[in-house]
């Protein structure tokens, strides 16, 4: 079983984190796992994005020409990744700042509007965590718990005042996908 | 013991650090500039030595210097900044002083880019600079093993006093993977008996790369070679995978090394009976495993991020062509893309023509498609 995952977004918005999270997540649940950034100049003043590969034997290539999940936080995220995401995927896409792109039917949509959930939850900052709680909800690649114990193990010195409102995010994440969708997934 | 993530440049640099060295001096340059960062502030804090030179030629011949000296000193660098350290490293290894250099390879010739590439095999294997020698060169394939060959580099360097180099790329530098590090080793302060330490109270010794009579320098020549002799019969390192039954052998090494790996498996799984050899070390080069291996396949694909710079040794090796699939300019192959080169189809689609396979292609694909980093 291996998973690729690719999160993508403004710089900024915390996409690299989110990925970093998943992989510490993935390794405390005694997996094997890569993480990788985007590191090419893109990243200065346009998207980022890095993909996570979670798998239950040696990870070779640590990165996907399709990935099987997307987290697209921006629309130019939405309209590069989603025709890239291979066959039976999902797509989890932040409708705050992204429009739902052309729907392909063999690709499982997830919409958030991650931006106003994270701001209910208690800082707008916090979307990436918002849709990382939505993914788990529909796939649970990880169990959330893990996830959610991630963040506090591995959440960086300058953002610990931010603990509790990650944690309500992600929470917040996981809950706007009702039991109806987590069937359906 | 414990388990974390780590980032292959910081990983790196930690394990370096844990390996006792004593001194650091490099220059800035994507994708390993985390290893300075990182050194930056664990060198000092630990009461070692960590200098931003004013460039790669400076920060080269500092380690020259400090390897003098006897300290266990390095640096690191990416492709084009490696070529800048080319007269230090002739120096240093004509000198006989022990030192590790890292290359974290990006996409060239020239200033090229930052993405990932293994084009200076030939620049590293042959000889990092001008006059007979080879550095030994260690290519890892995981942020583990990378951690792993760091960790022996400066003993294997004092062992020889030769230039070890730690070969890897923008995937290995940028990537985290999980890490188990060695504990940090204790330094034993004890100066080996040619390090330049002042003469007060003992004759006075002389580390220099200038040989002004022919005999003198032939004489340093024979003994470069002799020692590069030990090397290769000592230091030749490599992993065999499901190479057992194989009826079809990837050579591939580092990242690329990695790939392959998956790519074996996808072919295993398709009914196709593949294996991998690994080269770790890619100077010495580990020919006999290797001639060994191939004697019982029938066919052999070599797979690199560059034009083919490896495939010159395998073919030499095995003492034919072999099949080959090269990615250049920052291009990373697939798993699949890998299966698809493989010269022998499924059994299903197989005509048999009487011979033991189809002839040799040699191909670079020049296909493109957008790839995720």
């Amino acid at each position: 079983m291996q998973t690729s995952i690719v999160i993508a977004g403004f710089g900024g918005q915390g996409v690299l984190f989110a990925g970093q999270l998943l992989a510490h997540a993935a390794l405390d649940a005694r997996k094997h796992v890569t993480w990788i950034p985007s590191y090419g100049p893109e990243m200065r003043g346009g998207t980022a994005h890095c993909t996570v590969i979670i798998s239950d034997r040696p990870v070779g290539s640590p990165l996907a020409r399709h990935p099987e999940i997307v987290l697209a936080m921006n629309q130019p995220s939405a309209v590069k990744y989603a025709p890239l995401i291979g066959l039976g995927g999902l797509l989890v896409v932040n409708t705050s700042l992204a429009e739902i792109p052309a729907t392909r039917p063999d690709v499982r949509l997830i919409p958030v509007a991650a931006n106003e959930v994270a701001e209910a939850a208690g800082d707008l900052r916090l979307a990436n965590v918002v849709l990382l709680g939505a993914l788990l909800a529909t796939r649970p690649i990880l169990p959330a718990p893990v996830v959610e114990k991630a963040l506090e193990r591995y959440l960086p010195e300058r953002h610990r005042h931010l603990l509790d409102a990650n944690r309500a995010a992600f929470r917040a994440g996981y809950a706007s996908q009702d039991e109806q969708t987590r069937l359906a997934a | 013991m414990t388990i974390k993530l780590w980032k292959g440049n910081e990983a790196i640099a930690e394990a370096a650090v844990r390996a006792g060295a004593d001194a650091y001096f490099g220059y800035p340059i994507t994708p390993q500039t985390e290893l300075l960062e990182y050194l930056s502030s664990r060198m000092p804090a630990l009461g070692r030595v960590f200098l931003q030179a004013e460039s790669e030629i400076g920060a080269i011949h500092m380690v020259y210097g400090a390897a003098s000296a006897g300290k266990r000193a390095f640096t690191t660098s990416s492709s084009p900044g490696i070529s800048l350290m080319q007269e230090g490293l002739s120096y240093i290894a004509a000198s006989e002083v022990p030192c590790v250099l890292v290359d974290i390879m990006r996409g060239g010739p020239g200033l090229g880019n930052i993405q990932p590439s293994q084009a200076d095999y030939f620049q590293m294997t042959r000889s990092a600079g001008h006059g007979d020698y080879h550095p030994l060169v260690l290519a890892p394939a995981t942020v583990q093993e990378a951690v792993d060959l760091m960790s022996i580099s400066f003993d294997l360097a004092f062992l020889y006093r030769h230039l070890v180099v730690l070969l890897a790329d923008g995937i290995l530098g940028q990537m985290m993977e999980p890490v188990e590090m060695p504990p940090l080793r204790t330094l034993e302060d004890q100066m080996p008996g040619w390090a330049l330490t002042g003469a007060v109270g003992r004759p006075p010794r002389n580390i220099t790369s200038l040989y002004l009579g022919a005999e003198q320098l032939e004489g340093l020549n024979l003994r470069l070679q002799a020692k590069l002799a030990q090397i290769a019969a000592y230091e030749q390192r490599w992993e065999s995978y499901r190479t057992d039954d194989a009826e079809q052998l990837i050579v591939a090494f580092g990242t690329v090394g990695r790939i392959a790996r998956s790519a074996v498996d996808q072919a295993r799984e398709q009914g196709q009976r593949v294996g991998l050899f690994r080269p770790i070390s890619l100077w010495p080069f580990p020919a006999q495993p290797l001639a060994q291996l191939s004697r019982h396949v029938d066919s052999i694909l070599v797979v690199e991020m560059n034009a083919g710079q490896m495939r010159e040794d395998v073919e030499r090796i095995v003492g034919g062509p072999v099949h080959f699939l090269g990615r250049m300019g920052g291009m990373i192959p697939t798993p699949e893309e890998i299966v698809e080169a493989l010269p022998m189809k499924p059994k299903a689609q197989v005509h048999r023509n009487g011979s033991n396979g189809a002839a040799p292609v040699k191909r670079i694909k020049e296909r493109s498609y957008a790839p995720s980093a």
